[in-house]
């Protein structure tokens, strides 16, 4: 990567008022992003991934300034947007778009895939009719759709068809940037394979930045080029996807890789789990966030918030100890 | 491991059709199998390919005729011995004896089926009290047993917990404690763990697998997830439309994939691999799962299949033929590709 990265997010922080339940209520905050720092460069795929609730799609949200944080930067191409005005940001919206999760919420039912995928064209006064609809047509045969949907409605698709609809959507600005929210997990396996695919040609094809957000750590590896894993609000650990593959850094990536099922029987058998839930976002355990489920914690662990500490080049993990010998297939390697 | 004992759960020639708008459409299609003590069987396959209906249908817990059509045998033998009794035959009554008690059933979705306003020592003690005709008092204090067995840590606490006040792999937990309750012959899970994150999904295989060597039931793990059926299973029924493509136990399965679907399905599956190249993309099937309302004729994978052949594969249904070491394989041209592949 060279030059200024395209996306660069600085210690930010995102909280949600909240009232916590029981007896003693009080009013409380949920730490959904708890000094975050991460960048994109161009052209680059960055995978984010944790359990759910370690605010990956707050994260997601926050960056493309759908919600606003509360403290901490967002540069984007240079420019500060933390604290930009809806004016301000209108010349910069179109270059950074969402694919959300969900191909079946996401699609107004009542509108054709025309109209869907050419919204933003309206929104952001694009082109006069006939460039709309050359566009349209681009954006549709670039996700691999055929001529005909554009006159059809999202219910008349499959799941995978509707994400390409939506991803049609997201690219028809021609951004360079695209945060995609657990683009593949409601697909099934077969049909998630060819939407990774797609978004691997498309990002190479068109130059695109993503930010590709999951909760399935194999699904990160095949599609970007480093790996941030989140737990409660924070990074736990970053770095290039080979690197964090093959030499995990942090107890909770182990973790993750542990609790990845592996489609090889003979391989069935012992591994470490991780015990007990995430805990709660609004009182998260002092010091190392992880240590109430990590199996090396130490008393030390307790005492301060674990500094990003840098392994070999750009890749960094928060966690204290630096003798433990962590791998990525704490049940035997890999055969 | 399964003996030669007679198996618990025989399912003959099941079939399942609904009334839709386009006439009738067929869900299951003349599904067969079997389930013995002590063993998981996995059914596997995408969205839409039959998988709840087929647990539906073993429960009876479909809608009545003339919108659903359920055609065939359960032949359920209870582990106390006695004749087995044809599920689909039997009379309400005893159907309800069966239902939660000697065959139960978990969910995907915990909160749907859990009722959200009573506690869930109230919905665990339920079943014993039916079933069992225990006491309250007895049916709660098992309820407390039953919780600590399912790892839920202060069971006795949690017993005045309502849903919405769980986890949800807590939750599923509490789902896993009732479908118990009884100490079942058969439990159905339908894809229980398929709305956990993986840390969760992995507890949960391993704590139905402790309850399995512990009890010896049968479970009949529904998922559409291979790496979960490398997990848990022993023998793997792959579904696809309805159909049986392939039946094997789970290591010929995997090491030697006959039907071109069950090959596909596998290709496609994400590997955590640290020495493949970055951004290598994965191995995709082409095309859709096919809707039951427009099956294509012949072999209903025909479209997706790089081995189709015109004329053979899209004329008529495949039968499903034995392939040695209790195999069965529906494909045309099972031997041509294995023989190709070896060639
Ligand atoms: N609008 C909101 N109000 C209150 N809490 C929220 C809101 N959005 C998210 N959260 C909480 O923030 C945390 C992070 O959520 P999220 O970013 O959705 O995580 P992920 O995408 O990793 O599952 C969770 O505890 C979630 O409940
Ligand atoms: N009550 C019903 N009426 C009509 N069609 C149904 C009904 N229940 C299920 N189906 C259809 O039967 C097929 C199989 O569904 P299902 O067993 O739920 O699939 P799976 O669990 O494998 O995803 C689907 O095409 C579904 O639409
Ligand atoms: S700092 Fe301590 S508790 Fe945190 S991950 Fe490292 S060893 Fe575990
Ligand atoms: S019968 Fe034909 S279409 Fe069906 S799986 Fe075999 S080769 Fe493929
Ligand atoms: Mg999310
Ligand atoms: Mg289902």
């Amino acid at each position: 990567m060279t030059g200024a990265p395209l996306l660069s997010v600085e210690d930010l922080e995102k909280w949600f008022p909240v009232r916590t339940a029981g007896l003693f209520a009080r009013q409380a905050r949920l730490r959904a992003l708890d000094g975050v720092s991460l960048t994109v460069g161009r052209g680059e795929v960055v995978g984010v991934v944790g359990e759910s609730g370690s605010g990956k799609t707050t994260l997601g949200r926050a960056v493309l300034r759908l919600l606003a944080p509360n403290a901490g930067r967002i540069l984007f191409g240079g420019v500060d947007i933390t604290n930009l005005s809806r004016r301000a940001m209108r010349p910069i919206r179109p270059r950074m778009q969402l694919v959300f999760q969900d191909p079946f919420a996401s699609l107004n039912p009542r509108m054709t895939v025309r109209n869907i995928v050419g919204a933003p064209l309206v929104v952001h006064r694009r082109g006069d009719a006939a460039e709309r609809a050359a566009a349209i047509t681009e954006a549709l045969e670039l996700v691999g759709l055929p001529r005909g949907a554009a006159e059809r409605y999202p219910h008349e698709f499959s799941g995978g068809q509707r994400q390409r609809i939506g991803i049609a959507r997201a690219l028809i600005l021609r951004p360079d940037f695209l945060v995609a929210d657990e683009p593949v997990s409601a697909l099934d396996v077969s049909i998630q394979a060819q939407v990774v695919n797609l978004l691997l040609e498309l990002q190479a094809h068109l130059g695109l930045a993503i930010l590709f957000i999951a909760h399935d750590l194999a699904v990160v590896g095949h599609i970007s080029d480093r790996i941030a894993v989140m737990y409660l609000g924070r990074i736990v650990e970053v770095g290039p996807t080979r690197e964090v593959l093959a030499r995990p850094q942090h107890p909770y990536t182990e973790a993750l890789f542990a609790a990845a099922p592996v489609p090889d029987p003979r391989r069935r058998g012992q591994r470490a789990l991780l015990a007990g839930d995430i805990p709660s976002p609004i009182d998260p355990p002092s010091g190392c966030a992880f240590r109430t489920r990590c199996r090396y914690a130490q008393p030390a662990c307790a005492a301060g918030r674990p500094a990003l500490r840098e392994i070999s080049p750009g890749h960094v993990t928060a966690c204290i100890r630096d003798d433990l010998l962590l791998g990525p297939s704490p049940r035997g390697a890999p055969s | 491991m399964p003996g030669s004992e007679p198996p618990l759960l025989a399912v003959e020639a099941l079939s399942v059709r609904f009334r839709a708008e386009s006439g009738m459409l067929t869900a299951v299609d003349q599904l067969s199998f079997e389930v013995r003590r002590g063993e998981t069987l996995a059914i596997v396959g995408e969205s839409g390919s039959g998988k709840s209906v087929t647990s539906l249908a073993l429960m009876r817990l479909l809608p009545p005729a003339p919108g659903c059509e359920v055609s065939g045998r359960v032949l359920f033998r209870p582990s106390g011995g006695g004749p087995p009794a044809d599920l689909l035959a039997l009379a309400p009554e005893g159907m309800r004896r069966v239902r939660g008690d000697r065959i139960a059933m978990v969910f995907q979705e915990p909160m749907t089926s859990l009722n959200p306003v009573h506690p869930i020592g109230e919905q665990i003690a339920e079943a014993l009290v039916h079933h069992r005709g225990a006491s309250r008092g007895a049916a709660l204090e098992a309820a407390v047993r039953l919780l600590e067995r399912v790892g839920i840590p202060e069971p006795r606490q949690r017993l005045a917990s309502y849903p919405h006040q769980l986890s949800g792999g807590m939750r599923q937990r509490v789902m896993i404690a009732i479908a118990l309750s009884c100490d079942p012959d058969v439990l159905i899970a339908d894809e229980p763990t398929t709305a956990l994150d993986v840390t969760i999904q992995a507890q949960i295989l391993e704590l139905l697998a402790d309850l399995q060597r512990q009890s010896g039931m049968a479970v009949i793990f529904i998922t559409h997830n291979l790496g979960v059926v490398a997990e848990i299973a022993d023998r793997v029924l792959v579904l696809y439309a309805g159909r049986a493509m392939e039946q094997a136990q789970v290591l010929d399965l995997f090491d030697r994939p006959l039907n071109p679907y069950t090959t596909g399905l596998l290709a496609s599956v994400p590997l955590l691999d640290p020495f493949a190249p970055v951004r290598q993309g994965l191995r995709a099937i082409p095309g859709n799962v096919p809707d039951p309302q427009r099956l294509p004729p012949g072999c209903a994978f025909h479209p997706r299949c790089t081995h189709a052949v015109a004329g053979r594969c899209d004329s008529a249904v495949p039968p499903a033929e034995p392939a040695g070491a209790g195999r069965l394989v529906r494909c045309l041209r099972w031997r041509e590709i294995v023989e190709g592949a070896l060639a």
